[in-house]
């Protein structure tokens, strides 16, 4: 009996002949959940709470206004920060060398200061100066800058992961320095970025959550005003965990699948 | 070919690689640079492949000055077949796309023409039930073929080898040391730093002998190997023949 426990619950992190048995994934996820379950359900026990989740439901359409402008502007920001990351990647690898200090000194201000500091000051004093008044633009362009400077990190260590020896091989069958980042770094690369690039995605949707502090009607934004309105705070915010959840759970859990089957491809 | 070297200088920081070459060398058709390691041996090759920029001095090519520019160096480039120790082929693309690259995107062939071009050469070396491997797919021998095969397909000036088979086991460095014997007798052009002094003696109709960054002997193969004339390279030969 005890060794049947063994086989079911030990299971080396490399997996048996075949990989991780069905049973003992499925078994190590339940026992997994329990626990948090009991953690939780012992929590919310001990709280006296009047429950009132019929206030809330009320306010349904709300959640989902907001959790579809929280989508919209991830999105958004997701592919705008790939272009700025890339940029501040190729910025930090030209020949011109202030404008390789201009490129540190973007990712180290941005990856040293709090978003919130960072979405503040770009709201009310760079946008307020430039006469930029929309607000999910300047939410949009801030969230951008801040992971980009992320990105740009994760594409530059991309790059640099590609052998000097190659390089070496790429310039002397004569290509250029374009053609060298076209077929060579760039086809090795985007494969080796989509896991961490993945797990940065699923940040910019969190992080979308503090652009309420400029009223950006986003899902957060929503499920505070919920509150305010029915003084329903766990019923509110409860909702708001499970909506980005669902958003950040299947990116990471895509980023995982990424992960693994490439590293068998290499 | 011709080569002439006058007062070649290349610093790494305050290391002199190579110090103040000063070398003619006319009408060779295979040349070896030999000599120990570190001794500036692959940065002389890398200078004339257009790989390094030297600090000081000039390297001429069959009478053909060449010039230090960015451009120039690139076109220099691409008219030569440069193999070196490893690692030449490129990991993502398969044995044929490392052959064709070069050919579609410098040499203007068309896909078609590139991958024609490429099979008929792959076929002529034993290689074509690897065109579609990946270079992981293939061992060391193989992948050091393959890169000669996609050298010698862009129909180069001639052909620089740099210790081609020093990450080679025995068996694999015959294999590719008879390549290289076969592009001899063909009558290509070639310099090689190698560390096979038995090779370099077969193949070499001239050799250099450097060390410390400068050429300390020099001469035809025929008379070099059996003659050294100093006692830096009489003692290199016997350390080296004496395993």
């Amino acid at each position: 009996m005890s060794s049947f426990f063994n086989t079911l619950l030990f299971v080396s992190r490399t997996g048996r002949h075949g990989g991780t048995p069905l049973l003992s994934r499925l078994v190590g996820w339940l026992l997994a959940l329990l626990l948090v379950t009991l953690v939780f359900t012992f929590a919310f026990q001990q709280l006296q709470y009047g429950w009132n989740w019929g206030a809330v439901l009320a306010y349904r359409h709300k959640f989902m206004l907001g959790w579809l402008m929280t989508v919209t502007i991830s999105a958004a920001a997701l592919c705008s920060s790939l272009v700025i990351g890339l940029a501040a990647a190729m910025v930090q690898r030209c020949p011109f060398l202030p404008a390789r200090s201009l490129g540190s000194l973007y990712v180290e201000l941005i990856r040293g200061t709090p978003l919130l500091v960072q979405i503040l000051i770009f709201f009310y004093v760079v946008a307020d100066a430039f006469g930029i008044s929309n607000r999910y633009l300047v939410g949009v362009l801030t969230l951008s800058l801040f992971a980009g400077a992320y990105i740009s990190e994760i594409i530059r260590a991309g790059i640099e992961s590609v052998g000097e020896s190659q390089l070496d091989s790429a310039r002397a069958i004569g290509l250029n320095r374009w053609q060298t980042y076209r077929y060579v770094i760039f086809p090795q690369v985007l494969r080796r970025l989509l896991p961490p690039l993945a797990g940065q995605f699923a940040s910019i949707i969190k992080d979308s959550s503090l652009l309420s502090i400029i009223a950006v009607s986003e899902f957060t934004l929503n499920a505070q005003e919920v509150n305010a309105f029915t003084y329903s705070t766990l019923e509110s915010y409860v909702p708001l965990a499970v909506g980005y959840l669902l958003l950040t759970l299947p990116i990471s859990l895509a980023s995982r699948a990424l992960e693994r089957r490439y590293r068998y491809a290499s | 070919m011709r080569l002439d070297l006058t007062g070649l200088e290349k610093w790494f920081g305050s290391q002199a690689a190579v110090r103040g070459i000063t070398q003619s060398i006319s009408d060779f058709q295979a040349l070896a640079i030999i000599g120990p390691s570190g001794g500036g041996k692959t940065t002389l090759l890398r200078l004339i492949a257009g790989l390094e920029v030297p600090d000081r001095g000039t390297i001429a090519i069959d009478g053909e000055q060449l010039v230090f520019s960015r451009d120039a160096l690139m076109r220099h480039r691409q008219r030569i077949g440069m193999v070196f120790q490893a690692y030449n082929l490129f990991p993502h693309l398969s044995a044929l796309d490392n052959i064709t690259l070069p050919l579609e995107k410098v040499h203007g062939y068309s896909p078609a023409a590139a991958r024609e071009h490429a099979m008929s050469l792959l076929e002529r070396f034993q290689l074509l039930l690897h065109a579609a491997k990946k270079p992981a797919e293939l061992s060391g021998g193989q992948q050091q073929r393959v890169a000669i095969v996609r050298a010698i397909a862009i129909r180069p000036r001639f052909l620089l080898f740099d210790e081609p088979t020093s990450a080679l086991d025995p068996e694999m460095t015959a294999e590719v040391l008879e390549v290289i014997e076969e592009l001899r007798h063909e009558g290509r052009d070639l310099i090689m730093a190698t560390h096979h002094i038995g090779f370099a003696r077969q193949v070499a109709d001239y050799c250099l002998f450097v060390s410390d960054g400068t050429v300390t002997e020099a001469g035809l193969a025929s008379e070099l190997f059996s003659h050294p004339q100093t006692a830096a390279l009489d003692n290199f030969l016997a350390k080296v023949l004496k395993y």
